[in-house]
């Protein structure tokens, strides 16, 4: 009984030191929120209180109004407090959560991470309504991004086939697209499937001999994989149009109307057939949209893999390749299907990318290509899907946020893989491995 | 006792087959169940293989009969392992042949012989060991799993069957082998005793004819090795499947073997029941050293 009373004195949040040990966050509650408060109020201010304006040649920083930072000292205000009461309320939460039957380290379960993954894509849908055109055309420079580093996920962070040359397969697929359109009319909608496939027979004609190879040896090879690809289209001008590249690639239809002022030779505009004014933006929200589809058809589409025995063996290759020849699978098999699969992703997403651009030349597809793809999967944590897409983000937004400092971008970039691989050299999310339920009776 | 228990079950299994087994040829062997005029699970002819100048193993043969376990054992570096890694596939032997339920094996990769119904264990223990236990299980039905992708991606009935049997199966040899409470558990951070545990049930679950043990009781105490040869004997009790043993500890062996093979400095020494190996000269000088 004495128990129960000294309880109902901690709610009233009184908390005698007799009985909860003081921790470190709980002890000095003034120091820590205050802390929170200005670190709130410096990141905010400087996201957010400052603009760049760029007057002719020269960009000056403007601060911005007072409703700014008023709403800026009101965030500031909302950490302040929360920090202050967070102890009693984690108290508060830890007596009244109900002790679960079995401790799964999965936070969320399946219901709310569902209802998470509604509102994110929610989100995403309303996104570019809200938004400026250029944001929007960023987020769908970053949503290809987060294409091709799912795609050299399963290479590289499930299969653990390292890949340097991950960009030729994009140029592939771009090339594929661009060459269909010019030479034979294809649309984007026919090119597209082709494009995987023809990015897949790639991947499987380069793995067939490559992957008797190993570790180091396997990156030097794909490496020059991705060089032979880009070289080829630069030199070979009577078919890829060489260092000039391929230009005026149709931009995707929707169920054949187009996004343009004025439609081609027996198409509708999207705007004439709806009877509305013309508007560029819609085109980049189309494209959004389109990119948007495509990473969720990605993301679906792996994590159905990574569950189902190809991805498991996948996974298992990459422990310990004898044990699984032991077992019965055929590692050449296993490995050359990451490597198709991988491959085809980078197709779609350079399909798409030509038809973004409109304009492709073998520029876009250097090794640097590869190598930030590779430090999306890295950074992101290998074989994670959630961790590629949070790595992806900041590798696109990151750059165009400092565009100041575009000179020490490769320096910036460079530090932040070291400190990465120091202090989190497991990516940003690293893969959680499924919990199963067994029926036991 | 013991002997006279195992040659019961034998009799058993012989009674069982007798009508699947094509008769072939008797092999000269001391035992009952071996003189019955069935073919061996498992028949190896005269193995050799030759690294460069060094002959590792040298005209080594052995059979393997359904039901059986059979050891080979060997002072330290005699091949026993070589032998294992050739019939196994791993290495490509350079002379002899290799036979499993009558089909030649000499010449295949090793994922084709475990595909065959033949799969080992290593000497030192190799999980999958990044992925949890109930994974390395699930992995280890590879085979026999839903394979198709567009089943899978689109999860059709078929598909879901599937998955649910191999989880099942997978359950069944955790509580077996005792490992149920650590199913969700990462299988590198398992004790010892336990990881070699799994990589049995993990042998198992890939539903072998005969399961070939490279040296299992190695690093295990006392206790963890008499549970590993009651492990052993209720696998050929009660799952019909021959074990094929390379093994160091001389108690597990004698106890558990219905036949022995001695090697030495790669060449077959001696064979026979365990009390022969036991009263053999050859094989103690092997073993001892001469005076």
């Amino acid at each position: 009984m004495p128990k129960l009373a000294k309880q109902t004195l901690n709610t009233a949040g009184t908390s005698p030191a007799e009985t909860i040990p003081p921790q470190p966050s709980y002890r000095r509650p003034w120091w820590s929120a205050l802390a929170a408060a200005v670190l709130t109020l410096v990141l905010g201010g400087s996201v957010l209180g400052v603009q760049l304006e760029s007057t002719g040649i020269t960009t000056t920083v403007r601060l911005m109004g007072m409703d700014t930072w008023g709403w800026l000292l009101a965030a500031a205000l909302a950490v302040f407090l929360h920090q202050l009461v967070r102890p009693q309320i984690e108290e508060w939460r830890a007596r009244t959560r109900k002790p679960s039957r079995f401790s799964v380290p999965d936070v969320m379960s399946g219901q709310k991470r569902q209802l998470w993954i509604m509102l994110a894509i929610g989100a995403l849908l309303i996104f570019p309504f809200l938004s400026n055109r250029s944001a929007v055309d960023l987020a769908t420079l970053t949503l290809i991004y987060i294409m091709l580093g799912l795609g050299l996920n399963v290479v590289v962070g499930l299969a653990g086939l390292l890949d340097l040359g991950y960009v030729g397969f994009y140029a592939v697929g771009a090339y594929t697209y661009a060459l269909l359109n010019s030479y034979l009319g294809f649309s984007f909608w026919e090119a597209l499937p082709i494009a995987g496939l023809m990015t897949a027979l790639f991947g499987y004609l380069l793995g067939f001999p490559v992957l008797r190879l190993r570790g180091d040896y396997l990156a030097i090879v794909t490496l020059g994989f991705g060089e032979i690809i880009r070289i080829l289209l630069n030199n070979w001008t009577e078919l890829t149009g060489g260092p000039n590249g391929i230009a005026r690639i149709p931009k995707p239809t929707l169920f054949n109307l187009e996004f343009s002022r004025r439609a081609d030779e027996g198409n509708i505009a999207f705007h004439e057939f709806f009877g509305i004014d013309y508007d560029p933006a819609l085109k980049v929200i189309y494209l959004y949209l389109l990119a948007l589809i495509l990473v969720l058809i990605t993301l679906f589409v792996i994590y159905r893999l990574l569950r189902m025995p190809i991805g498991r063996a996948w996974e298992a290759l990459r422990e310990d390749d004898i044990a699984c020849r032991s077992l019965g699978m055929n590692p050449t098999g296993i490995k050359l299907s990451a490597f198709t699969i991988g491959a085809s992703f980078a197709g779609f997403a350079g399909a798409f990318f030509a038809a973004r651009q409109g304009f492709i030349s073998p520029e876009s597809f250097t090794f640097i290509e590869s190598a930030i793809i590779l430090a999306i999967v890295v950074l992101g944590g290998m074989g994670s899907q959630l961790g590629v897409i949070l790595a992806a983000i900041a590798m696109t937004l990151l750059p165009e946020l400092a565009r100041e400092f575009n000179e020490y971008r490769m320096l910036l970039f460079g530090l932040m893989m070291v400190l990465m691989m120091v202090w989190r050299p497991q990516g940003l999310v690293p893969l959680k491995r499924p919990q199963m339920e067994l029926d036991r009776g | 006792m013991a002997d006279t228990h195992d040659n019961q079950v034998c009799d058993k299994q012989v009674h069982d087959r007798q009508g699947l087994d094509k008769a072939a040829p008797a092999t000269s062997s001391h035992r009952q169940a071996r003189a019955e005029g069935r073919a061996p699970l498992l028949d190896v002819c005269d193995l050799t293989m030759q690294f460069g100048g060094l002959k590792a193993v040298d005209g080594v043969t052995l059979q393997v009969h359904p039901g059986e376990v059979v050891s080979v054992i060997g002072p330290n570096g005699a091949g026993k392992t070589t032998v294992f890694n050739c019939i196994s596939g791993f290495y490509q032997p350079t002379g002899g042949e290799v036979y499993f339920q009558n089909r030649a094996m000499h010449r295949l990769p090793g994922y084709r012989i475990a595909q065959a119904g033949m799969v080992r264990t290593f000497q030192n223990v190799r999980l999958f060991k990044e992925m949890t236990v109930i994974e390395n299980l699930l992995v280890a039905q590879h085979m026999h799993a839903e394979r198709n992708l567009l089943k899978g991606l689109f999860k059709t009935p078929g598909y879901r069957r599937s998955e649910k049997a191999l989880m099942q199966h997978a359950g069944d040899w955790l509580e077996r082998v005792g490992l149920l409470e650590f199913a969700n558990r990462e299988a590198g951070n398992l004790a010892y005793g336990q990881q070699r545990r799994l990589e049995i049930a993990r042998c198992m679950v890939a539903r072998p004819r005969l399961l070939m043990l490279d040296e299992p009781a190695a690093g295990l105490n006392p206790n963890e090795t008499r549970d590993l040869d009651d492990l052993i004997v209720s696998l050929t009790r009660d799952e019909g499947i021959s074990v094929l043993l390379i093994e160091h500890d001389m108690s597990l062996v004698m106890g558990i073997s219905d036949h022995i093979y001695v090697v030495n400095q790669g060449q077959p020494l001696a064979d026979g029941s365990p009390e022969d190996i036991r009263r053999n000269d050859a094989v103690i000088k092997a073993y001892l050293g001469e005076e």
